[in-house]
């Protein structure tokens, strides 16, 4: 049984390797069929990001976005996550809030961005804040789902064994959370890459995004997807190396089927 | 060797909102000391009900229930066996016993599972085990809350007869050794004509007694003559007080 099922994983991930190779030899035959100095093949892309490496200008770009993705995904999952809770519990609280949820999770981002710059000025906290402003809806929002999904018999066994509140919270709660609390990282990550981007775009003094933006002047296409294919890059290695490993970690029981 | 609680109920009044007619009024009952006592009622009648009073999950009525002399909500946790096994998916079966009472050590709770004849699944997780076994599991977790006083709501519900003689014969053994006080919901008189040394039969709206019989025989070996002839004793009984 768990041969056939470790037969099946190895299966899978065999097919996950062959995913990102498929893609770069698609754009590689691409390019090679519409030759040009707008789409550059792959390899020199990279060779691109080599030399913009070797020059420590990227490593510097990609820290700062880094830093500032980092910095907005870990409030924003710590404000949301705590709102979300709240308003999964309490209906009062819900039905109280949940219009400004709506109003947040449909706001342009660039609205926010704006508005946010204009009151307090091309500064990292206002980049920052904007981030979160976009991004805490959408945490409220996976987490109260997951908080009104809460099972009821599971709350009962509680009671009924006499579970303490540290206790129900360890063995209980948290387990039926984790699942919301990954996805609302996974889809948090991936808008934050793109928020932080855009801002940086809009007004920054450096990281990925304004880079981009400079190159974009001189119509460098090599040059930014040489910086799009580093981000894509960490994203990539951020998605094997944290999330999946730390999803097949906490989410063991669901995997492990008879 | 454990000795099973008494329980007293007297319960005054139990309602739920909304409804005009109370679930329970005026029950009265004693369970003796160590006794297996089975509660047989048509399904929907209020014995999972009754039975989460006496595990002090639900406090709101007006009475009393007293498991030796402290109130059902104070006196230590039952042992409570839930229709569906409903074991913690995200824990092994160990860990599930662990989680009821963390001071029992992992060797402990393995022995627990050696009783209901699943040390070999200590590390499986509940989807990986058949429903029988879960339900034995749940057992195992109910010993490690309380092995002296035992609540099973409807503990062979949708398992096949197969697996329900199985469980009937690791209940029996398990009361046996250790002479809990038992309260056994169930709609199936054969249940009580098996495992019980008394059958209360309850039906009506509000809830009320309509039987009461001390069963023949010592449980496990009663012959299966004797069990037919009392499981159509309740039956009949059954059919008269609802008529």
């Amino acid at each position: 049984m768990r041969a056939a099922t470790q037969e099946r994983q190895g299966h899978g991930i065999r097919w996950e390797i062959v995913s990102p190779a498929l893609l770069l030899i698609v754009w590689q035959a691409l390019a090679m069929l519409y030759p040009g100095r707008l789409f550059p093949t792959p390899i020199a892309v990279a060779q691109q990001m080599w030399t913009f490496s070797a020059s420590g200008r990227l490593p510097l770009d990609m820290a700062k976005t880094l830093t500032r993705a980092a910095i907005a995904f870990f409030i924003s999952m710590g404000i949301g996550s705590i709102i979300g809770v709240a308003m999964g519990r309490n209906r009062i609280l819900d039905r109280l809030f949940s219009a400004w949820v709506i109003v947040g999770l449909n706001m342009p981002a660039i609205v926010i961005a704006i508005v946010l710059y204009i009151w307090l000025g091309l500064t990292e906290f206002a980049l920052i804040l904007a981030v979160v402003v976009n991004k805490v809806p959408l945490v409220i929002t996976t987490i109260r789902e997951g908080v009104r999904s809460f099972s009821a018999d599971y709350d009962e066994l509680g009671r009924a064994f006499r579970f303490p509140l540290l206790r129900r919270l360890r063995l209980i709660f948290w387990p039926q959370l984790v699942p919301y609390v990954l996805a609302a990282a996974r889809t948090g990550l991936s808008l934050v890459w793109k928020i932080v981007l855009v801002f940086e775009v809009l007004g920054s003094d450096g990281g990925v995004g304004f880079r981009i933006s400079e190159l974009f002047q001189f119509f460098d296409i090599k040059g930014i997807l040489a910086y799009t294919a580093a981000f894509i890059l960490v994203v990539l290695v951020f998605e094997y190396g944290v999330l999946r490993p730390l999803e097949r970690s906490v989410l063991k029981w669901r995997m492990d089927r008879a | 060797m454990a000795n099973g609680p008494r329980v007293t109920l007297d319960i005054a009044l139990k309602r739920f909102p909304r409804l005009p007619v109370p679930l329970i009024e005026g029950l009265a009952l004693e369970i003796a000391p160590s006794s297996v006592v089975a509660l047989v009622g048509p399904s929907g009648v209020g014995k999972s009900s009754l039975l989460r009073l006496v595990a002090g999950i639900d406090t709101d009525f007006t009475g009393s229930i007293l498991v030796d002399g402290l109130p059902a909500a104070t006196a230590p946790p039952a042992g409570f066996v839930f229709q569906d096994s409903r074991l913690l998916p995200w824990l092994t079966a160990r860990d599930n016993i662990r989680a009821v009472r963390p001071a029992i050590t992992a060797a402990e709770a393995t022995a627990l599972l050696r009783q209901v004849d699943l040390e070999t699944y200590a590390d499986a997780f509940p989807r990986q085990l058949s429903g029988g076994m879960q339900r034995r599991v749940a057992l195992a977790r109910a010993l490690a809350v309380n092995p002296d006083l035992l609540l099973l709501d409807e503990p062979f519900v949708s398992l096949d007869r197969a697996l329900v003689t199985d469980l009937q014969r690791v209940f029996l053994s398990l009361f046996d050794r250790q002479h809990p006080t038992v309260l056994l919901v169930t709609h199936w008189p054969e249940d009580a004509a098996i495992l019980a040394d008394r059958a209360i039969l309850l039906d009506g709206r509000p809830l009320r007694i309509v039987g009461d019989f001390q069963l023949e025989g010592k449980r496990g070996e009663r012959s299966r003559a004797h069990i037919e002839q009392m499981t159509a004793l309740i039956s009949e009984h059954r059919t008269e007080a609802t008529r």
